[in-house]
């Protein structure tokens, strides 16, 4: 390692102010903060400084992600595995699973990097870490089989247009993962969509066994056969087909736990957001007109995308509501939207996407409202004083 | 007194270091410093010139827009340089001790029988006024204001920070005096902050004059700033005074002997510190004696103050105007191999990023590194977490980052100062240097409203 820093250090000359490689400036430092955290010292205001910085904040969510993408990794070759009516063993499947996923990983953090680094040396910036949990995240909310041409183009678009143009990390509106999600959604429905997209092999022409579906829980709601939804258990474990991160409430949970622990995403946030979906999901069983407004308002929390949604989309510090009774309102609107679309839009089978993209361009609006409120309270307090 | 003011949010930053409650004595220093620069705002204008003669109490600089404002040399001797830096600023005015300590004489006088004019311009002659700072922006205070209230703190919360109980210890008649001259300064009354456990109740109990207010919880419920927000806020058009505990003593002295009496109990405190304690120096005092062959091995920073606030200063150098600590810690200047990967058992941090919330009251050895990179903001709540005020700082900053007068205003920027988002600061995973924006902010509205 000594080696190494001193490897680092000898070339480092290079890349600074009037070197050979002063263009790639950007690109030698996110290496070099990647090896090492740097012998930058405090040159104003606190002397020491907290040992978290945001690589550590990102990495974090990642270890956060790490039990919902182990077992969708799982899931794949299980419900692969199933169409094909066979039963095999936890590894073989997991393996399966592992092979299929890996392309669709690295080509979504070769694109979106590619581009950060682009524009953090075009900007003369930092390359910033945001990437690293944005390039998981696309991975796991989209089908198994999506071309990797395609999931190319999109996190192409989510990078640059969802949030580079914008300034870069901490600048966006949209969060970047739902943008490509978005962009997949409304550009390739036929990819995002259906019976034969969510288990591996379905779209290229692989014979299902008699009785297998491979439609999602939702597809089977939205198309009115409530009676053929998978128990509230299997909802629960995720042996369901779905987006590959999806499936298991309990891996997200597992995540949910990480995050709040560590602090890293808003436990109110999520709390809230929880519990709009359910206040959403009692008032459709309370006006239920059909079989799908009857399924139970808590069976609504584990089925689709809410639960990973809620978790690790919505909670975005940057583009959820950035004041804490603003993160109140704003996780109670996202969780109230997505049921409410889920369940009475005809058009779409999920409502999670579109619930939290629509109160991403709300959260500035709600965060207006908390902080002219707290204006007024405080001029309140002045003219109390004066009197 | 009844009524006990719990923060709950703040942190104790668990850094090794703190000083042994022992007094300890310090040959008298040769050389010793006025800085400007201690002061915010100032423009200072010389009285004297490189080897000219002073007493204890004769005038070195003065304030050039309030030119009735003095600061006065804490010893007897001779002018030895006038350190000057980038456009002639000037850094430091160093004075010679010549060892005798001759004192200007100011007369003694009791403040109670005295009228306001007359105290103002004892203080104002002696080179105490100084002390007396105000609030909003912390400025030296104007003698032509009125404040609505005056406050001081009796604890410290900082890091390492000292024990005022200890060190105020059988000088409750001349702490009294103090009080008693600034009672006289305002219309409204002069409010002492204690904290139950940290102060000496019954020295408390035994004073007059003033209104008494408990405050428990973690750093900065210490500060003056966060006391005032919970017992008199300051609104816009509004100012209130502040003065440190010590610099009471300073004040009653003044009006006890007549003179302008210097001395002062300063902490040496920090991990590299091979014998912590309280000394007995005067202010201004070169640190040197101190630390001589008291400190560690090692690339060190020497900080006047607090390691959230201090200054920086040479091992040679002077105590702060305002300083009761000097902090010795050592330099961060490495490279750590995966540092931001690593589970990190031995990591301090506010947030639980890393293992050491395992061990809850383990103690650190802090250093000056920055743990990463300068970023835009990111996380949003934890600021708000370790500022126990009515205050949104995240979006205080960015309305200063925008030059935003109006959000300025509007969201505090009248009750803050660098020191109470100090920890804010030390949390951010973005590295934001806050007080810095916090202190340029403050300017462009001082600008704007002319």
């Amino acid at each position: 390692m000594k080696a190494l820093i001193k490897y680092v250090n000898k070339i480092k000359p290079h890349f600074e102010e009037g070197g050979k490689f002063e263009k790639f400036r950007s690109t030698f430092e996110a290496f070099e903060t990647f090896l090492f955290v740097p012998d930058k010292v405090t040159t104003t205001g606190s002397h020491i400084r907290d040992n978290i910085d945001m690589k550590r904040t990102m990495i974090l969510v990642v270890v956060a992600l790490v039990p919902a993408l182990l077992f969708g990794m799982w899931n794949i070759g299980y419900q692969h595995f199933l169409a094909l009516g066979q039963q095999v063993p936890l590894w073989p499947a997991f393996w399966f699973g592992f092979l299929k996923m890996l392309p669709i990983i690295v080509v979504s953090y070769v694109t979106g990097l590619a581009i950060e680094f682009f524009f953090a040396q075009v900007r003369g910036h930092e390359v910033n870490e945001g990437f690293l949990v944005t390039g998981i995240l696309i991975p796991m909310i989209v089908p198994v089989d999506i071309p990797l041409w395609m999931l190319s183009l999109a996190v192409a678009f989510a990078v640059i247009i969802g949030k580079e143009v914008f300034g870069g990390t901490g600048m966006n509106i949209l969060n970047p993962a739902l943008t490509a999600r978005a962009f997949l959604f409304f550009s390739y429905p036929a990819w995002m969509s259906g019976d034969q997209v969510w288990v591996a092999g379905l779209k290229h022409g692989l014979h299902a066994v008699d009785g297998f579906s491979g439609a999602t829980p939702l597809a089977e709601a939205a198309a009115g056969k409530i009676d053929q939804l998978p128990s509230a258990w299997h909802m629960f474990m995720g042996t369901i087909p779905g987006s590959i991160g999806e499936t298991s409430t309990l891996a997200i949970l597992l995540g949910a736990f990480i995050l709040i622990y560590t602090g890293v995403a808003s436990w109110k946030t999520m709390l809230s957001a929880f519990a709009g979906g359910l206040v959403m999901g009692l008032i459709l069983n309370l006006f239920a007109v059909n079989a799908y407004m009857q399924v139970p308002a808590w069976e609504h929390l584990v089925m689709g995308g809410f639960a990973f949604g809620m978790v690790f989309m919505a909670t975005d510090p940057v583009t959820s509501a950035q004041t804490e009774r603003g993160k109140w309102i704003y996780g109670f609107l996202v969780g109230f939207l997505a049921i409410l679309i889920r369940v009475l839009n005809p058009a779409y089978p999920e409502g999670v996407m579109l619930a939290i993209l629509l109160m991403n361009v709300f959260a500035p609006l709600i965060d207006h409202y908390v902080v002219e409120a707290h204006i007024k309270r405080r001029l309140k307090r002045a003219k109390v004083s004066v009197q | 007194m009844d009524r006990v003011i719990k923060l709950r949010k703040g942190l104790d930053i668990r850094i090794q270091g703190v000083a042994e409650k022992n007094l300890l004595s310090v040959p008298p220093s040769e050389v010793y410093a006025v800085k400007p620069i201690d002061f915010q705002g100032l423009t200072p204008k010389l009285s004297v010139r490189q080897d000219d003669p002073v007493k204890a109490g004769s005038p070195l600089f003065f304030d050039k827009y309030r030119p009735e404002i003095l600061f006065t040399s804490p010893v007897s001797g001779r002018v030895k340089v006038v350190l000057r830096g980038e456009r002639r600023k000037i850094l430091e005015v160093q004075v010679e001790a010549d060892g005798k300590q001759d004192y200007i004489d100011f007369g003694k006088g009791d403040p109670l029988k005295m009228g306001r004019e007359e105290i103002i311009e004892k203080l104002l002659n002696s080179g105490v006024w100084p002390f007396i700072r105000q609030r909003p922006f912390d400025f030296v205070a104007n003698p032509s204001d009125t404040p609505k209230a005056i406050f001081i703190s009796l604890f410290d919360t900082a890091p390492m920070a000292p024990d005022y109980a200890f060190i105020l210890k059988g000088q409750q008649k001349t702490f009294q005096i103090g009080l008693d001259v600034l009672t006289k300064l305002t219309e409204g009354k002069v409010h002492l902050g204690i904290h139950p456990e940290r102060s000496d109740i019954s020295f408390v109990e035994a004073l007059e004059n003033v209104e008494i207010h408990s405050f428990t919880g973690s750093h900065p419920a210490g500060n003056v700033g966060v006391q005032i927000h919970h017992i008199d806020p300051v609104n816009k058009g509004e100012i209130v005074w502040v003065v440190n505990p010590q610099d009471v003593l300073t004040i009653g002295r003044l009006f006890e002997e007549g003179r302008f009496d210097a001395r002062r109990t300063v902490v040496l405190a920090g991990s590299e510190v091979k014998k912590t304690g309280y000394y007995q120096t005067m202010m201004g005092a070169s640190v040197e004696p101190m630390v001589k062959n008291n400190v560690k091995e090692g690339i060190l920073r020497y900080i006047s103050g607090d390691v959230l606030t201090g200054k920086k200063i040479e091992p040679s150098g002077f105590i702060g105007f305002y300083d009761s600590l000097i902090s010795v810690i050592p330099e961060g200047k490495y490279f750590e191999p995966f540092g931001w990967a690593l589970p990190g058992f031995n990591k301090f941090s506010f947030s639980r990023s890393y293992f050491s919330w395992l061990r809850p009251r383990k103690t650190y050895r802090l250093d000056t590194n920055l743990h990463g990179g300068r970023r835009a903001f990111v996380l949003t709540g934890i600021y708000e977490r370790v500022l126990p005020m009515d205050i949104l700082v995240l979006h205080l900053l960015k309305a200063i980052i925008t030059d935003d007068i109006d959000n300025m205003e509007n969201l505090g920027i009248y009750e803050i100062v660098e020191e109470d988002i100090a920890l804010c600061e030390f949390v951010d995973p973005s590295k934001t240097e806050m007080q810095k924006i916090l202190r340029d902010g403050i300017n462009a509205l001082i600008k704007e409203l002319g």
